[in-house]
This record gives C-alpha cells, sequence and structure tokens, in this order.
C-alpha cells in the first residue's frame, strides 16, 4: 500500500522536492499538500520582474493546476495547517481538514521580520513576500505616490527599482553605512547606490526608522533624527526569520528554525522540514540554491536512498535589470587575507577577489560578472589560484596566455562547474542532456535538466553550451517546427500558403518538402484549417485530415459513442425544442442528458449509426449543430438582461443571440466560447471567455483573451463602443483578426499573450478601415461556412461515415 | 499463419475513403479496414491497446493511424504501438482480388472458440 505524505506549504522548496521523489518512485506516496496561499506553486524569485512589470504572474507558475492533476496530488489551496498531532499522526488545518500522515513535511517558509517600530501596524504597511504583497503594491502604485522602503537589501533593492518602475517616487532608509553590505564590500555598496540614484530612488543610509506616522493609514515615516519622509505605501523589507512555529508547537527541537539533521529529518523521526523554516548544523538559508539542494536530499530520503545535506555555500546576483552585480564567500577583511581588485570607473566596472592561502574565499563582481560562475565555481572547490594569480582578476578569458573568446571560456569550464545557480545543474548534466537526448532548443533544456528556467540570468551560458555541443547545427532563432513532417513552424507555413498561394494539402508538402509522405495526426488538421480560413470558397475541406469530432459532427466519448449538442441560440429554448429533445431521447433510448457549462443540453451516449436519425429529427424540429466538438464558434452564454432583470443595462439576450446567428459555423484556430452579461454583476462570465461583452449604462465594454480550463485568467479589456451594430463589428473584426494569425489550437488568451494586446487594439478598435476589412473577410468566409453540417449529413453526404462496410454473421466468418 | 485459411468477401477497396477507414461488424467484434492515401489496405480489431478507442475514427497518415481518444499512433502492418508506447493491436489477414477485399477471418472464429 502507498504510504501516506502530507506537506505543509507548496513553495518552490516543496515543489522541487516532489518533482524530483515522482522522478525517482512515482508510485511510493499518496501526496498531499496544504497551501496556506490560495494558489499553486510559483517562483518566489521571479516576484521582482512582477513588479516591475516585466513578466505576468502566468509566466512565473512553476506548476499550474494540470500538474497536480496529472500527479494525482490532492493540493488544497489557501488551507493554512493550524497543529499536528504527532500521536496520532494526523495534522489538522484551519478550515477542519483533518489528514492522516505516515510521513510529514514541514515547509512552511519563513515570515517576514517586522520592526516593532510605533505604526507599524497600520494600513499601507506591507512587506514583499508573495503574490498578495506584490498586487497590493502594485494596486498602490496606481496612485504614482511615494513609497518608502525599509531596508536596502537584496529584496528592498528590487522593491524599491520595481516600485520606481511602476511610476511612483521612492525612498529606501537603511540603517546601515551602504546598500547590501551583507553581500558587498563599501567600495561596490557605493557604486550600487549610485545606479540606484540614477534611477531616480533616493537612498538614505544610516537612517533609522523611529515611527511610522498616520492617522488612519501610513501618511509619513519618521527618522531618529527627526526628519519625515512621506509616505503613501512603507515597504518593510529588513530581513526574514524561519517560520517554525508550527514545529515548534508540536514540540519539535527548535532553534532559530526547526532543527534538522543531513537528511532533513526533525526530532521526530517521521518529520522532515525543508527549505526556509529549517535550521541545518546551525545555519538558516533563504536563498534557493540551497533550498534546492536540500529538496534533492529529502526526496532521495524519502525513496530510502542515502544521500546526505553538508551545508551550501551561496552566491548572490540582484535582479534589477540594467544593474549587474555578483557576489560569493566571505569577504571581510582579515590579518591572513589579501585581496585583488580591480576597478575601472568609466566603464563603471569593480571586482574585488579575497583570497586566503592562495585560495578564493570571497569575490564580489560590478559591473560586469560573467566571471561569476568561474569564480564561485573555484570558491567552492578551493582551488590553489597562485599559477594564474597575475590575471586571476581579469578572469576566465585571460588564463592559459592570450585572451580567448567567450565560447572557449565556457568550453574549458570543467563538467562539473556549475551554470544555474537557482537550480544546481553543473555543465556536464546540461552538455550530456543535449547529447543524450536530442535537445536543440533553449526550451528544450530548460524542460529537461531546469537550467535557466528560474530566473534567467545563466541563459547567456546555456545558450553558448548549446551552441558549443551542437556546433553550427544550433540556430539560436530557431522556431519550433509543426510536427515531425517539417522543419517550418506554423508561421512560417501559414506565410507561405499565402505568399505562394498554395491551396491543397498535398501542395503544400510538395512546396514546403514535408519530410513524410502524407503529414501526421498533427500536422493535416492545422493544414486544413490554415487553407480553409486563408482560401474561402476555393479550398475544399478535407474531412480525412479532420480530427474525427469535427469530421463526424459529434463529439466521441470514452466507449466509442457521441455526444450530441444542438444549437440554443443564446442559451434561449423553448417548449417545442425540448418536447422533441424529450422524445427522441425516449425514441432512441439515449442514455444520458445533461445541461452543458455553455447553456446548452447535451445528449451523451449515441450510437454512431443512429446519428444521422438523431439529428434528422432535431433538424425537423428546427434546431441545428449545436458545433460542440468544433476549432470554431462554440455558445454564446447570456443573461436575461432588460428582458426580465431589475439590474439589466443592455439587451443582452438578444445581442447574444445576434452574435451567435451571426458568427455561427466559422472555423477558428481553437474553440471560441463567448459570453453577454447585461451589467456589471456579469452573471453570464464573460470575464473568462475567449470573447466577452459586459453592457453597461452608456454601451459596451468589449473584453477577450480569458480562460478558465487547465488555466484559469481573467480577460483582459479590449476597448468600450457605444453601439450593439458597433459592438458586433469589433467582436468579429477580432475574430477575423485570430482566424488569420492564431496558430492552431492555439487559444485567443495565448494568440493575445503572443502578439500583444496593443498590436491587437491597433488593428480592431484605432484603425477603422482596418477593422471594417476584417469584418468584410469575416463575412465572405461565412457564405461558404454557414450550412447546417446535420442537414447536409441528413440528406446524405458522407454516408459512408455512418454505416458498416459489412455485416457478417457467425457462418460467413467461419466459412 | 493458419495453414487452411479461407478468405471472406466484405466489398471493394473503393467503399474506403483513402487515408480513412469502415468498420466490418462480426459476431466476434467490430474490425477496421483501413485505405492510405496509395491505395494500400489493412484490416485490425477495432481497438487500440490503450484504452479500446475505436482506430477505424482515428486519422490516418503514412501506414499508421492515430487514436482518436488519446492520440496513440497505431501501425497499420503490425499493429504495434509507436514512438514510447507500448501495446498491441491484432491484425486480420487480408488480401486484394482487384478491387475486392477479402478477410482471413478463420483464424478469428478459431480463437473465439
Amino acid at each position: 500500500m502507498k504510504q501516506k505524505l502530507v506537506i505543509i506549504g507548496n513553495g518552490m522548496a516543496p515543489g522541487r522536492m516532489l518533482e524530483n521523489l515522482l522522478e525517482a518512485s512515482p508510485d511510493a506516496y499518496e501526496v498531499t499538500i496544504f497551501n496556506a496561499e490560495p494558489r499553486v506553486n510559483y517562483d518566489r524569485i521571479m516576484l521582482s520582474p512582477v513588479l516591475s512589470g516585466e513578466k505576468s504572474f502566468e509566466e512565473i507558475v512553476i506548476h499550474g493546476d494540470g500538474w497536480y492533476i496529472q500527479h494525482g496530488i490532492t493540493l488544497y489551496k489557501g488551507c493554512k495547517i493550524k497543529s499536528i498531532n504527532r500521536d496520532a499522526k494526523t495534522v489538522t488545518s484551519d478550515t477542519g481538514i483533518v489528514a492522516g500522515y505516515d510521513k510529514l513535511v514541514i515547509a512552511t517558509g519563513s515570515v517576514p521580520f517586522i520592526i516593532p517600530v510605533p505604526g507599524h501596524d497600520m494600513a499601507g504597511v506591507l512587506t514583499y513576500r508573495d503574490l498578495d504583497d506584490v498586487n497590493a503594491m502594485m494596486i498602490a502604485a496606481k496612485s504614482r505616490g511615494n513609497a518608502v522602503v525599509i531596508g536596502g537589501g537584496l529584496l528592498g533593492l528590487e522593491a524599491a527599482a520595481g516600485l520606481a518602475e511602476q511610476g511612483m517616487k521612492v525612498t529606501i532608509i537603511h540603517i546601515m553605512p551602504t546598500l547590501m553590505e551583507r553581500q558587498l564590500d563599501p567600495a561596490a555598496g557605493h557604486l550600487l547606490k549610485k545606479a540606484v540614484e540614477e534611477r531616480g530612488i533616493t537612498v538614505l543610509n544610516g537612517a533609522n526608522t523611529k515611527a511610522i506616522l498616520g492617522a488612519r493609514r501610513v501618511e509619513g515615516v519618521e527618522l531618529a533624527d527627526g526628519t519625515i519622509v512621506p509616505a503613501d505605501i512603507v515597504i518593510m523589507a529588513v530581513g526574514i526569520r524561519p517560520n517554525a512555529a508550527l514545529g515548534k508547537e508540536a514540540g519539535l527541537q527548535t532553534n532559530r528554525g526547526i532543527v534538522i539533521d543531513d537528511q532533513m529529518r526533525t526530532s521526530d523521526p517521521d518529520i522532515f522540514a525543508l527549505g526556509e523554516c529549517g535550521e541545518h548544523r546551525g545555519m538558516v538559508y533563504g536563498l534557493v540554491a540551497p533550498l534546492y539542494e536540500m529538496a534533492g536530499i529529502l526526496a532521495k530520503t524519502l525513496t530510502g536512498e542515502a544521500a546526505a545535506y553538508a551545508g551550501s555555500v551561496t552566491a548572490t546576483k540582484l535582479k534589477v535589470t540594467g544593474i549587474n552585480l555578483f557576489s560569493a564567500g566571505d569577504f571581510a577583511e582579515g590579518e591572513d587575507r589579501e585581496e585583488i581588485v580591480l576597478r575601472d570607473a568609466s566603464s563603471g566596472v569593480y571586482k574585488r577577489l579575497v583570497l586566503k592561502g592562495n585560495k578564493i574565499v570571497g569575490a564580489v563582481l560590478y559591473g560586469e560578472t560573467s566571471d561569476g560562475a568561474w569564480f564561485f565555481d573555484m570558491l567552492k572547490k578551493g582551488a590553489d589560484i597562485s599559477d594564474m594569480r597575475d590575471t586571476l582578476i581579469f578572469g576566465q578569458s585571460y588564463q592559459g596566455g592570450s585572451p580567448l573568446d567567450p565560447m572557449a571560456a565556457v568550453a574549458a569550464l570543467p563538467d562539473d562547474a556549475e551554470i544555474c545557480g537557482c537550480n544546481g545543474i553543473c555543465k556536464g548534466k546540461i552538455t550530456g542532456a543535449i547529447t543524450s537526448k536530442g535537445l536543440t532548443s533553449l526550451d528544450d533544456v530548460r524542460a529537461h535538466t531546469k537550467a535557466s528556467a528560474s530566473c534567467g540570468s545563466c541563459t547567456g551560458l546555456v545558450e553558448q553550451l548549446l551552441g558549443i555541443t551542437l556546433g553550427d547545427a544550433y540556430n539560436p532563432a530557431a522556431v519550433q517546427p509543426m510536427c515531425g513532417c517539417t522543419h517550418f513552424g506554423h508561421d512560417d507555413v501559414r506565410r507561405l500558403i499565402v505568399a505562394q498561394e498554395i491551396k491543397t494539402i498535398p501542395d503544400v508538402m510538395q512546396q514546403l518538402e514535408w519530410k513524410t509522405s502524407c503529414g501526421c495526426a498533427k500536422c493535416r488538421p492545422a493544414l486544413n484549417y490554415y487553407l480553409v480560413s486563408n482560401w474561402p470558397g476555393e479550398y475544399v475541406d478535407d474531412g480525412q485530415s479532420r480530427f474525427i469530432n469535427e469530421r463526424v459532427h459529434a463529439n466521441i466519448q470514452k466507449d466509442g459513442t457521441y455526444s450530441v449538442v444542438p444549437r440554443m441560440w443564446g442559451g434561449m429554448t423553448s417548449s417545442s425544442e425540448l418536447r422533441a429533445i424529450a422524445d427522441l431521447v425516449d425514441k432512441f433510448a439515449i442514455p444520458a442528458v445533461k445541461c452543458t457549462g455553455g447553456q446548452r443540453i447535451d445528449l451523451l451516449g449515441v450510437k454512431k449509426e443512429d446519428l444521422p436519425a438523431v439529428w434528422a429529427d432535431l433538424n425537423n424540429a428546427g434546431m441545428v449543430s449545436g458545433a460542440a466538438y468544433a476549432k470554431g464558434l462554440r455558445t454564446v452564454k447570456t443573461c436575461v438582461g432588460t428582458d426580465w432583470c431589475r439590474f439589466g443595462t443592455q439587451d443582452s439576450t438578444g445581442l447574444g443571440i445576434r452574435i451567435e446567428k451571426f458568427m455561427w459555423g466559422s472555423w477558428t484556430p481553437a474553440k471560441v466560447k463567448m459570453a453577454v452579461s447585461g451589467c456589471p454583476r456579469n452573471c453570464s462570465e464573460a470575464t473568462c471567455k475567449d470573447v466577452g461583452i459586459i453592457c453597461v449604462d452608456s454601451g459596451f465594454d468589449i473584453h477577450f483573451g480569458g480562460a478558465a480550463g487547465l488555466d484559469i485568467k481573467g480577460t483582459e479589456v479590449l476597448c468600450h463602443v457605444d453601439t450593439e451594430d458597433e459592438a458586433l463589428e469589433v467582436i468579429v473584426a477580432l475574430t477575423q483578426l485570430y482566424r488569420e494569425q492564431g496558430r492552431y489550437l492555439e487559444r485567443i488568451y495565448k494568440w493575445m499573450k503572443r502578439v500583444g494586446i496593443p498590436s491587437i487594439q491597433a488593428n480592431v478598435v484605432a484603425d477603422r478601415e482596418k477593422r471594417a476589412k476584417l469584418f468584410e473577410r469575416f463575412v465572405f468566409s461565412q457564405k461558404f461556412a454557414q450550412v447546417d453540417p446535420w442537414a447536409e449529413r441528413v440528406s446524405g453526404v458522407d454516408k459512408h461515415e455512418f454505416k458498416p462496410m459489412a455485416e457478417l454473421s457467425f457462418a460467413e466468418a467461419a466459412e | 499463419m493458419n495453414a487452411h485459411m479461407s478468405w471472406t468477401v466484405i466489398g471493394s477497396i473503393t467503399d474506403i475513403p483513402r487515408r480513412g477507414a469502415r468498420c466490418v461488424n462480426t459476431p466476434m467484434g467490430k474490425i477496421a479496414v483501413f485505405r492510405t492515401a496509395d491505395d494500400q489496405v489493412f484490416a485490425m480489431d477495432d481497438q487500440c491497446p490503450h484504452k479500446k478507442g475505436p482506430l477505424s475514427q482515428g486519422i490516418v497518415h503514412g501506414t499508421s493511424v492515430t487514436c482518436p481518444l488519446h492520440n496513440w499512433v497505431i501501425s497499420l502492418e503490425t499493429g504495434e504501438a509507436q514512438g514510447q508506447d507500448v501495446g498491441k493491436t491484432r491484425t486480420i489477414p487480408l488480401k486484394l482480388d482487384g478491387e475486392v477485399i477479402l478477410l482471413g477471418l478463420s483464424a478469428l472464429v478459431e480463437d473465439a472458440a
């Protein structure tokens, strides 16, 4: 039987531990995770780029909901564990969930340290720890007011840079004489201060916070010398401490953190602590690389493999775009220590190595950090540098005589040199994976090794390794081919179809030199769609290149039967339609009838040979195909709007029906679901659809790019229009642009992310002429698309599809 | 293969669309008959070795078919799953007499008996 593994906390350390565990022994444990944060596992070290607006939350998710489902992991989001019962071996959450465990992992991370000055608990005082903090800062930043960041360490500087980027006027209050004094020497601290000030940030060194001022919320910060700094928000970024409370209450041995041995085991042999909440040999860690090392050790321990953690030497990089800074080891001055310093003021470079007995013990690099990995590697190994001492500071390229090119420098690194500090991936592992698994792109390397998949600062090194390993075969700009049948990507194929006026699938394969005789199940449906959408009226749809659902206009089920969904315009139906449906359910003994999420009725379990007869009955009652199987317009969900609702501002039902009648039958790269809500209460849930309309008194807000499947994403606002006619024109133009630009199977939200919202707005909102042209092209293609496929098949089209070729009896078979 | 193979006529090659399939119902279950782009014809049980998906409903490419349920690719020549997947669908002896398709069903009957 599987053992029960319960994990408290869902940060980066337990996430990595699970990846290792699942890889080594996927079936050993039944895993349950309790996460106090209401979300999946994301890359916490990338919060700063989210704050500065360089990345979105979606881009920093490590494990989406799908990952947990795929691995059969139960994840409780927003569930905080309040107690551990070690006798009964259970944990209890604040929501009352009790879970039993065989092995328990505490990974509660750390909590930000709050200086207990007067006013520290006032509204507007924030910490910088999780996405909620970032969201609160981003909302505050919209007012473009004053921000004070208390703390001039790594986190404080990243927060300050992010807030400045968002348009706030930022002051950093730092108690020490120089910035990042734990990682930088005073000289580098000074250079850093200059660079920070160039971004319009005020830095007050040696400043001691006395009180946070304000009546109901923050108005300013008072310093010990009496200075008052105005502030609309205050970010406390003075440090973190291990969140060991739960372990302490459970009676586990704790000091600063929960005390753990070399196998991550606490004083209770069935309980482990992992990450920032643990204390190992008197050390607590707050950087990702050691946490990932611990995660690897724990995964091995849990699968019964011998492994021991010996502590880590850490290196730091500041993630502020435009400031290059690297520091590692110990660089305090001392009797037995020597140093080598290189300064180049004009190019803003400062490098300092601290040596002890001909070994590097500390390194600070500012302005030019490409040799960081090399110095750090020698530092960790305790390499003797006496032979190259004269040229050491110039970096690796200057060793062994004449200067080498950067590629050669990377080539010269030993196999065990660490390339990706976040994930602890060494050179040999990357080059090994490139060779053994046939990797050809940066994305491949990220997927297989995780190198460069976290903060990304080693991307350049990884690309150089690809170049060295693959030689000329590596093309950094290479696009992902559509499939194994071609080296062209989706965009190239589409462009060439238009440019060379290619109008059939065999011609595409001939002219673009397909590697297979007739393609595969990936490229043929894509080519068929591109030809349908580019050459309406000319191209003849190739049924054999359509997925079965689109070929037979019904949805295949796990047992080989089909489901049938008739169209109900805008979700409206009538007694006669319902009566006809009831009658045919009886007539064909259809086993299940269900309401769908798109306000339709689904008839499940129809035998394939019955489909034409079922459709005939539906056609006779005035119903056509609901296209519930199509990469095309599916449903327009509506609320009852001004027809019935006391809050309705517009005729949302009428508009939904109008859109659906205008757009049904159109093929799109992937399915398109729409909704119209009659007021901002949004009862038709328009803000998670591909296209959604929210009616307001003054007209219509048009939204797009939402998702509510494996990915969950709210829509973005496209524009506001005053009239129903204009709303229809914009939606149609938007859909046509998507039909022309979207890659096959790429949903609207992914297309939007790829091409960018501004380019879409430019085409369908700002430029009236382009919008009108898009609208015309859609209308033209509808001339050929708006044919009810059910009626066609009822009248005999494709009848071979629905009949067996032969019926053999036993006698015939035994003949 | 069976020494005293007998053959049953099930129809003409023109009954099946190129890069497509039709089914033959027998007391021993459904048989899928495939026709490739270059008019080769193959027969096998209409069941994917993975989750019994109806292979006759899949997309035919080269001499393979992709199962409609979970995209396993099955060789029409051997019935073996391709790529990383492991499994095999039973193939049925088939021969062409001009355009007429004949299946060797006696082996099947003996299996069932």
